[in-house]
């Protein structure tokens, strides 16, 4: 790729998820792992015949889960951006396929927060943005609770005064 | 029922009374239908008498049952049409109200079956905007004829001014007999004449006569070399193929008829057995999707999708043809109807594309390659541990396939374009499925840029304009990097542009650095 004056790309978006999402990312990351571990290795500790062919993969798995959970949500954590401006909001996921999501705050339809079991756990929420297209969607992941509570009050307030049905 | 009859407001009205006499033809058909195997069945056990009439007593319970149950609808069912509402009530223990506002109607649908057809009845589908599934539209079936083109009238009658533009209304296209030479091209043919194979086979054997029908077969061709047998059996399924895509285009286009109608509709009427009318407000239309399948495209014909806002998608049975404008024409006709259907003086799919870069045509032809090579590798691999058959099928395959891979790529990589045109956003895909879609701008609700870590080497970005009508996206690929965010901001002033950072710094890579820079403010 070329380089030089007249290049144009997307900034990232100013705000970071909360730090906690980390750990919140690694814990799903090791509860993904743990599901087929577990049961390989109970089949492991009853089946005697066939200990080794499971026992192996059981910890293979284990060690591939265990170096995800602890990269990825590092990895994670530098490439999830998002940011909420008079106008738009504006997130930046992925790390092998980057993504960038634009709404325009006169687009906006709802304003979903949602705050699974784990995500209590470590005070986190996710805020989902629809419009009016099926795909037009903008998922906020990793929000400190406050945050994402403030966040909806404001969206809230900003998509009312914006006139306009949205499609 | 009374008591909201009292209330003030238009009286309440039912559907025709002939659906009880549908219904009961209808499950009639259906019995006689699973009769006949019935019996076939039984016969050999019960013998042939009781069988029979077994079967009678089954199909009198199941055609009695469906005509009372049938009755019952018709004495449930009641809708009005008020001054703001449209409403609908039916169920018999769980009595269900629905009503839709009448400035949220954006579609009113008329079809007849060809047993409605007879009986001067249709079925009217009322629609919204929404796109939630069923629950956004109301269904009266049926009525008669009269009475779905008043409601019809009524419901899409607004006063509202008329759209800026000179554009005629009245008739916008009718058929002409000639595009029936696009029906065989398309990829139903043969789709078609596998189903019909597929049929004579399963038929047969629910018959218990499938070997003798393969036997048969065998027979005709006992003194025919084993390649003429295929090469004949494939050219006859083609043929079934061809027969049948004609039979389907005229079922689904015979009197097919575009208009605009006063009031700012558009109307598409068409069917030979089943007829269908579709409305569509013209206030809800988004752009158009010039469609231009391989083999149609090769014809040097296209097909005009209307992109709207709350069309139903899935309709049963009806699937990709409910927002087809015109079925496939030539080129430049399709090209003049998406014009007059926009109200603009030339067509925004016609307009000339900026075209991709190289660095998309890499990628497109190393993804066929790789799609064309995968079953290669894989049967030269089994053919070197197995038998040498195999090695032999990967170098036909091979020789077939990469060719074909190929030639797609690069028509593939010609297809990609983009571009802005007048209140329009253009893009261009595809080879098999090739489709020119024109957006209005103001109809685009967000942006979302892709970028894979391949994309980011190449400096290519995908680029989809997110709306809420037709497919819900559309997608810019493979463009350049710069040129597709220039392309965007352009698209829709004001909404990427805060967004976007010039400068000297090189595309590839830096996002590192950036990233790093970004600690969380919040």
């Amino acid at each position: 790729m070329e380089t030089g004056e007249g290049t144009v790309r997307l900034r990232p978006p100013r705000n970071a998820p909360a730090r906690r999402a980390v750990g919140w990312w690694r814990a799903r990351c090791l509860l993904v792992a743990a599901a087929p571990v577990a049961v390989l290795a109970v089949l492991g500790a009853l089946v005697t015949p066939a200990r080794a062919w499971l026992l192996t993969p059981a910890a293979v798995l284990a060690a591939l889960g265990l170096l995800t959970a602890v990269l990825l949500p590092l990895w994670w954590f530098r490439a999830h951006r998002w940011e909420v401006t008079e106008d738009a909001v504006h997130v930046r996921t992925g790390i092998f396929q980057r993504e960038w999501r634009i709404a325009p705050m006169s687009r906006i339809q709802t304003v979903d927060t949602v705050r699974g079991p784990l995500e209590q756990l470590f005070g986190l929420a996710t805020v989902t943005v629809t419009t009016a297209s099926a795909k037009g969607a903008v998922r906020i992941e990793g929000l400190d609770h406050e945050t994402a509570a403030g966040l909806v009050e404001r969206l809230t307030r900003i998509t009312q005064a914006t006139p306009g049905d949205a499609t | 029922m009374s008591t909201a009859a009292d209330r003030a407001g238009p009286p309440w009205r039912r559907i025709h009374r002939r659906t009880v006499l549908v219904t009961a033809l209808v499950t009639t058909g259906v019995a006689v239908g699973a009769a006949v195997p019935v019996v076939a069945g039984l016969a050999g056990r019960l013998g042939y008498a009781a069988a029979v009439g077994w079967a009678l007593a089954g199909a009198a319970v199941l055609v009695g049952c469906a005509t009372a149950g049938d009755y019952v609808r018709l004495r449930r069912t009641r809708y009005r049409v008020g001054a703001e509402h449209v409403e609908l009530r039916t169920g018999l223990l769980l009595v269900k109200r629905r009503s839709l506002a009448r400035e949220r109607i954006r579609s009113v649908d008329l079809t007849a079956h060809p047993l409605l057809r007879v009986l001067g009845l249709v079925t009217v589908r009322i629609g919204t905007g929404e796109q939630t599934g069923g629950e956004s539209t109301l269904e009266l079936d049926p009525v008669d004829r009269a009475e779905g083109e008043r409601l019809r009238r009524e419901l899409l009658d607004r006063l509202t001014a008329t759209a800026p533009g000179t554009h005629r209304e009245g008739d916008l296209a009718t058929l002409d007999l000639r595009w029936i030479r696009y029906a065989p091209v398309s990829f139903l043919a043969p789709a078609l004449g596998g189903a019909a194979v597929g049929g004579v086979l399963q038929v047969s054997e629910w018959a218990g006569a499938q070997g003798q029908v393969i036997g048969w077969v065998a027979d005709r061709f006992r003194d025919t070399p084993p390649l003429w047998t295929v090469l004949v059996l494939v050219a006859a399924a083609l043929v079934a193929g061809v027969v049948g895509a004609l039979g389907l285009w005229a079922e689904m286009w015979w009197n097919y008829r575009l208009e605009r109608e006063p009031g700012g509709t558009l109307r598409v009427r068409r069917g030979l057995l089943t007829s269908r009318s579709l409305s569509v407000e013209e206030r809800r239309l988004r752009g158009v999707d010039l469609v231009e399948p391989l083999g149609v495209r090769l014809a040097g014909a296209a097909r005009v999708d209307a992109v709207t806002t709350g069309l139903a998608k899935d309709e049963e049975g009806q699937g990709a043809d409910h927002n087809t404008l015109l079925p496939a024409a030539p080129r430049a006709f399709a090209d003049a109807i998406a014009a007059e259907v926009l109200r603009e003086p030339l067509a925004p799919t016609g307009a000339p594309l900026t075209a991709h870069p190289p660095a998309a045509r890499g990628r497109r032809l190393r993804r066929a390659l790789a799609a064309a090579l995968a079953p290669a590798l894989l049967l030269a691999l089994l053919g070197a541990r197995l038998t040498p058959v195999l090695l032999w099928t990967a170098l036909g395959w091979t020789v077939v396939a990469v060719p074909v891979a190929v030639a797609l790529a690069l028509d593939a990589y010609r297809s990609l374009g983009h571009t802005l045109s007048g209140g329009y956003l253009v893009t261009r895909s595809g080879t098999l499925r090739r489709s020119t879609a024109a957006l209005q701008r103001a109809g685009v609700i967000g942006w979302t840029v892709r970028q894979s870590w391949f994309q980011r080497r190449a400096g290519l970005v995908t680029v989809t304009a997110t709306t809420a009508a037709g497919a819900g996206a559309y997608s810019v690929r493979d463009a350049d990097a710069s040129e597709g965010l220039l392309f965007a901001a352009e698209a829709v002033p004001g909404l990427l542009e805060p967004f976007l950072e010039r400068g000297p710094a090189p595309g590839v890579g830096s996002h590192r650095d950036r990233t790093g820079a970004g600690t969380p403010t919040v």
